[in-house]
């Protein structure tokens, strides 16, 4: 079942198409990458899902119905890319006015927050204020305040950034745990090692439009190279009759890619009819940081603003 | 609704829980009334008495010269001779001395001199000036052979009255009261609009720089934290304009004890400050305190009060919408907002001017105009209320002025939310009115 369903989205501002007719499903628990270089549409997109902007045309549909933002906004929290608290405002009143308008009682805000003061170890932040924190730890304080209502889908843009390795695997675990518990989490990033750790699907959007839809694992067969890593006691010589190419030697491995029409298993058995001492075999595929780069490479990194006739 | 609430609750709660609230609240009106206190204590306490000693061989003041007061007192010394005098004015038993010898002609070309040991200030040469000549003035109308009685009914001015055409005297207290009274509550009504209007903007603008505004906007809709904030600083504005009245009324009520004699002090200090004096004059022709305390009784307190009220308000929802949309369109560069600003600040200029010729003519085309006008009637419409009904203001006139108001402010809040909405979230860009009102037509 999904939990946000995105039709021929659009929005278009008066020098360019923010969002171009982009159309996918996220389904109900799952942890989904939005991914995209700068300027690729990410926050309009975000922001039309949030209910901050009207798309131009298209539809939303929120837990199977038409998005409504006015009741559906409860359900969502966002954490924005630009953080913001109030600087002057006193730590725990901060959460508490920020939860209340999520729509929770004083006392249901008053215990939730206590709830994961304790879990992230905040307890002594509370009579604080926001401009007494380091980066980190207001970084937490907001990750907390956007999840701090249960909301059914949560939407994080850059949650780990400027955060230390300690701090991101706590947050990292809470957002497994959210999953766990049947929220959705959206995860808008550039950092592609942080996604294909997290995410079970992603999307990559370029000049607003989407690009590539599937699962990490989908993705990454889709675009692998055909390349193995052959380890050897002793590297064997090669002759031209081999079913592959020989990419790159490293100390006693080789990096092979298979040719056109041929499988690996022919490869393992030219070296075996060498009687080459084989130790390792394993396919190497490519990192999303790979597959993302060569997407997106040949487009210019900045948009050119195009003049748009409707 | 319920949202509007808790901002507004937290918009009002930040700012009252500030320690400069609690300063400009509490601690200015009384550093005001303390100086104002301390001032007149000072000029009324004034120096001790000036004594001067007067010998006069003619005889011819000592008959008609007034009794002492607390700031010159004259004794008559007589058979003194001038170096006695002078003698015991080194000596200090007195501040100055008046020689006249015998066959001077005081009432005619001789000059009387004040030889003075002690400098003199300016109002007590006054005061003996003033003494001095009138009991010379008595002397020589006593010489044409005036009886007393003659004599006082002679310097009985006569009255000059103007009368409403349904009868009702129209003193000049109560004009004078009137006038003030509009020019105060329409000044403070301007005061109130530029206070508290840049604080909405200043706040509008704290959020965006703090980058909040997108978290809250995930949350409320923009419309209602614009709202919320207005209405919260709104409260703040109130609860400090009730706090300031409260504290003037019972401090005026403690001066007495503060001060213990000093109401009598003023009463007869006035009299001898020569500005004062004039006012006092005034008080005086129309029947002394009482004249003012009925001047003051009628003019209709609870219809000002009430369409201060009203006027405040308003005034204040339809100029801070516009404030907050100035804020949003506004980078970290506060030099941007001045020019956004002008627009702004141009009605609320206009309509001082307007209002301080209103308190004069409450009826002109100009003053009709200003206080219909919801740009200005604020302010404006304050001058004529004070005037009262129907003699400042008819009562259809003022109803009109509400509903158009009420109107204003709406259309305002409308226009305001649609750029606030679009200026929250943009950064970087430089905005002008050519482009706010794109994203009005949006």
């Amino acid at each position: 079942m999904a939990i946000l369903e995105l039709n021929h989205l659009k929005k278009h501002y008066a020098t360019q198409k923010a969002v171009d007719d982009i159309s996918f499903t996220i389904e109900k628990g799952s942890i989904f990458g939005l991914l995209g270089p700068n300027g690729a549409g990410k926050t309009t997109l975000l922001r039309m899902i949030t209910g901050i902007f009207y798309p131009d045309d298209g539809e939303i549909l929120f837990d199977g119905k038409p998005f409504d933002p006015e009741n559906d906004i409860i359900h969502i929290g966002y954490m924005p890319e630009e953080r913001g608290l109030y600087k002057k405002m006193k730590i725990g009143e901060q959460a508490l006015y920020l939860a209340r308008l999520k729509g929770l009682s004083r006392n249901d805000a008053l215990k939730k927050i206590k709830d994961w003061f304790v879990r992230f170890e905040m307890q002594s932040w509370w009579n604080k204020k926001v401009e007494d924190l380091s980066k980190g730890m207001s970084q937490k304080l907001q990750f907390v305040t956007t999840v701090l209502h249960e909301p059914k889908l949560i939407i994080l843009d850059e949650p780990f950034s400027g955060l230390d390795p300690v701090n991101t695997n706590l947050i990292k675990d809470e957002i497994y745990n959210l999953a766990k518990r049947g929220a959705t989490v959206i995860f808008s990033t550039h950092r592609m090692e942080q996604v294909e750790e997290i995410c079970d699907h992603i999307v990559l959007l370029n000049k607003g439009q989407k690009i590539l839809d599937g699962t990490v694992q989908q993705v990454k067969q889709d675009f692998k190279e055909n390349l193995f890593r052959v380890g050897f006691e002793i590297t064997p010589s090669l002759d031209g009759n081999a079913p592959f190419e020989l990419i790159d030697t490293k100390d006693h491995s080789y990096i092979i890619k298979i040719k056109e029409g041929h499988k690996a298993n022919e490869a393992l058995q030219y070296f075996l009819q060498q009687n080459a001492a084989i130790i390792a075999f394993n396919e190497i595929l490519p990192s999303l940081n790979d597959i993302f780069i060569k997407l997106v490479e040949d487009t210019p990194a900045a948009r050119q603003f195009e003049a748009i006739t409707h | 609704m319920n949202k509007i609430l808790i901002v507004a609750r937290r918009e009002f709660l930040t700012r009252v829980q500030k320690k400069t609230f609690l300063l400009t609240t509490i601690l200015l009106p009384l550093l005001i009334f303390g100086f104002y206190a301390l001032m007149i204590y000072f000029s009324v306490k004034g120096s001790d008495t000036y004594t001067i000693a007067v010998t006069d061989q003619t005889n011819t003041l000592e008959k008609v010269m007034g009794s002492n007061n607390k700031e010159v007192a004259f004794t008559f010394l007589q058979d003194e001779t001038e170096a006695g005098l002078k003698n015991r004015l080194d000596n200090k038993e007195f501040d100055g001395y008046i020689y006249i010898p015998s066959g001077s002609d005081v009432t005619g070309r001789d000059t009387i001199r004040v030889i003075a040991g002690k400098k003199a200030g300016i109002s007590t040469i006054e005061n003996v000036e003033d003494r001095i000549n009138k009991a010379l003035e008595e002397k020589q109308l006593l010489s044409y052979n005036l009886t007393k009685l003659q004599l006082d009914s002679l310097q009985k001015s006569g009255k000059v009255k103007f009368v409403s055409i349904k009868g009702e005297e129209e003193s000049k207290t109560k004009a004078g009261i009137s006038y003030g009274v509009g020019f105060i509550s329409g000044f403070l009504i301007y005061i109130i609009l530029f206070i508290y209007g840049t604080m909405v903007m200043r706040g509008v603008m704290e959020e965006k720089v703090s980058r909040i505004s997108e978290v809250i906007v995930s949350s409320v809709k923009p419309f209602q934290l614009m709202m919320g904030k207005i209405l919260g600083i709104g409260g703040v504005g109130l609860l400090q304009f009730i706090i300031w009245g409260v504290i003037i009324v019972s401090l005026q009520f403690l001066l007495p004890f503060i001060f213990p004699g000093l109401a009598e002090q003023m009463q007869s200090g006035a009299m001898q400050s020569p500005q004062m004096a004039q006012a006092g004059e005034a008080v005086k022709n129309s029947g002394g305190m009482s004249g003012l305390m009925q001047g003051l009784s009628e003019v209709n307190f609870g219809l000002i009060i009430g369409c201060f009220l009203f006027y405040f308000v308003g005034g204040y929802l339809l100029y801070s919408s516009l404030f907050a949309a100035v804020g949003s369109a506004v980078n970290e560069d506060p030099q941007d907002a001045q020019s956004l600003l002008l627009p702004i600040t141009m009605p609320i200029i206009f309509a001082i001017v307007i209002m301080m010729k209103t308190v004069n003519e409450p009826n002109s085309g100009l003053a009709l105009f200003g206080s219909m006008f919801p740009l200005t009637s604020p302010i404006v419409m304050m001058a004529r209320v004070a005037h009262g009904i129907p003699d400042g203001v008819t009562w259809i006139q003022l109803i009109i002025s509400m509903l158009l108001l009420i109107g204003g402010f709406i259309f305002t809040t409308w226009l305001a939310g649609k750029i606030y909405r679009t200026g929250i979230l943009l950064y970087g860009k430089k905005v002008t009115w050519k482009e706010m009102i794109k994203w009005v037509r949006r």
